[in-house]
């Protein structure tokens, strides 16, 4: 169901207004599946969900007037390859709103195999028991390893293995953008 | 994102680290600092790991630290004391650790009365080997303890003058904050008795004050070591209450100082000995701190050394996004 993608050079597979109309389109769906932004709160994943869950909460904000509780998540060590990958030396914090009996978006910018999506879920787990938790990404690019499925979703695209899927936000990139990288 | 350094099997001092290490070790607790303030005290990253805490000599505040930072990762834990065990039945520390081994353990955080003990193990088992204290050598986790809580309360190790109050010879604390502290770029200075002050320390670029209040007077940073009582035995000062009289850290001394001292201490205190009460307690002790501070830094310490195998950090350069 994705978009076959060119595979030949990197690629800018979605630019800026792209990336903006996606996220204003998310934004409703979010506020329409909750029914309003009663009890909404959004996590972001570090690094770059954390960006792309404040773009959601403006849109949000835009729209209803309120403005959404936000959090920030560091999966960091709720991943299960420590022995396959070893240690990160830059760990985020985490900062976690209130969830108890909310319903909780976490946003990402990429859904691949679903292990980043369930480690978070664990780590929500240590902070409380949501009424429910979605799940919100800009690109979801297949290749699950769990039963893991996003409830929102930017744009679907079907890439091979030795590509990468690379969201550019302005904080940490300078651009806001999706791009198709080759992996050397 | 990977390690930029490596980190080996074992830690068993600060002597052989770089600035890199110690600066990364540092950084790495900052997160887990975290973690000890949630309701829920534990993430999963040590799992299924088994860790022994191998204690030859007594030990409360570093063990049970050591303790919960490994619980609070989830890691399976077991302590051995050196009373308690077969080691009173007169086995020796490699057949000890070979026969935990057999048992199918992945860490040892051994304290050990004979300096080189945590080097002379790691040598000769495959599991990581912490060095939780070993005689008069290195005491690591406590050095780096002791930077972090330096780092929080000032802009900064490089620059900042440290001086170490008390039993330099002896102490296993002393030499771990001086390899630490020199590397980072600090100003380190020992202050105690001639005769517990070791010969040829200046050699390591390390000041020397005669008097308690010269290190005051000089020092932005004071770490107040524990006076063992079993030294006034062995006649290296003639009585506690001329080593206070002399060296104790009192208010009336730090009221003469030009700046505000930060005060820190490894414990246990002898309150009255080497620090006084109102010093201990008062407004410039970061001691509390330090202790919780103890506990992030073991976390960084085992998180790092549980994963930190070369092949291990090349698999994460293949490693795709999630």
């Amino acid at each position: 169901m994705g978009e076959e993608v060119d595979t030949g050079t990197n690629a800018v597979l979605m630019d800026e207004r792209a990336v903006r109309r996606a996220i204003a389109r998310m934004a409703r769906e979010i506020v329409e599946a909750n029914a309003g932004i009663q009890g909404l709160v959004l996590v972001g994943i570090h690094r770059r969900g954390v960006e792309l869950s404040e773009l959601l909460a403006d849109e949000i904000e835009k729209s209803e007037g309120q403005s959404t509780p936000r959090g920030t998540l560091d999966i960091t060590l709720y991943r299960d390859d420590l022995s396959v990958v070893g240690p990160r030396p830059v760990i985020g914090a985490s900062d976690i709103p209130n969830i108890e009996e909310r319903a909780v978006v976490i946003v990402d910018d990429v859904c691949h195999t679903g292990r980043t999506v369930r480690a978070a879920m664990d780590h929500l787990a240590d902070y409380g028991r949501p009424a429910r938790i979605y799940l919100c990404v800009l690109v979801d690019r297949g290749g699950r390893e769990l039963p893991i499925q996003p409830d929102f979703v930017g744009r679907h695209f079907d890439v091979m293995p030795a590509e990468d899927v690379a969201v550019h936000v302005p904080e940490e990139d300078g651009r806001l953008s999706v791009e198709l990288h080759r992996i050397e | 994102m990977t390690t930029k350094v490596e980190f080996g099997k074992d830690l068993t001092g600060l002597e052989g680290l770089s600035s890199e290490h110690i600066t990364t070790l540092l950084d790495v607790a900052e997160p887990f600092k975290e973690i000890s303030e949630r309701a829920i005290k534990k993430v999963p990253i040590l799992r299924g790991k088994t860790i022994v805490n191998l204690f030859y000599e007594p030990s409360t505040r570093t063990r049970v630290s050591f303790e919960f930072a490994e619980k609070r990762l989830s890691a399976d834990t077991v302590n051995i004391a050196g009373s308690s065990s077969s080691i009173v039945k007169g086995e020796n520390l490699v057949d000890t650790a070979r026969n935990l081994e057999a048992m199918r353990i992945d860490m040892v955080v051994i304290r050990h009365g004979s300096s080189g003990a945590a080097q002379f193990l790691a040598e000769r088992i495959p599991s990581n080997v912490i060095n939780a204290g070993d005689g008069q050598h290195e005491h690591p986790t406590q050095g780096l303890l002791d930077m972090l809580t330096i780092r929080d309360h000032t802009d900064g190790i490089a620059g900042r003058r440290v001086c170490i109050v008390g039993d330099i010879v002896h102490s296993r604390v002393a030499r771990s904050n001086i390899w630490g502290l020199l590397k980072l770029g600090a100003e380190v200075a020992v202050c105690g008795p001639p005769t517990l002050v070791p010969r040829g320390i200046k050699e390591l670029g390390v000041h020397v004050f005669k008097r308690v209040e010269q290190a005051i007077e000089w020092a932005d940073v004071l770490n107040v070591l524990r006076l063992q009582l079993e030294r006034m035995k062995a006649g290296y000062i003639p009585s506690l209450r001329e080593y206070n009289r002399f060296f104790g850290v009192s208010v009336a001394r730090l009221e003469r100082a030009p700046r505000d001292i930060l005060i820190l201490h490894p414990g246990p205190m002898n309150r009255g000995v080497e620090i006084d009460s109102h010093v201990a307690d008062g407004p410039h002790s970061v001691i509390l701190q330090q202790v919780t501070n103890g506990v992030a830094v073991r976390m960084a310490v085992l998180y790092l050394l549980a994963g930190g195998s070369p092949e291990r950090a090349e698999a994460s350069k293949a490693e795709g996004r999630s």
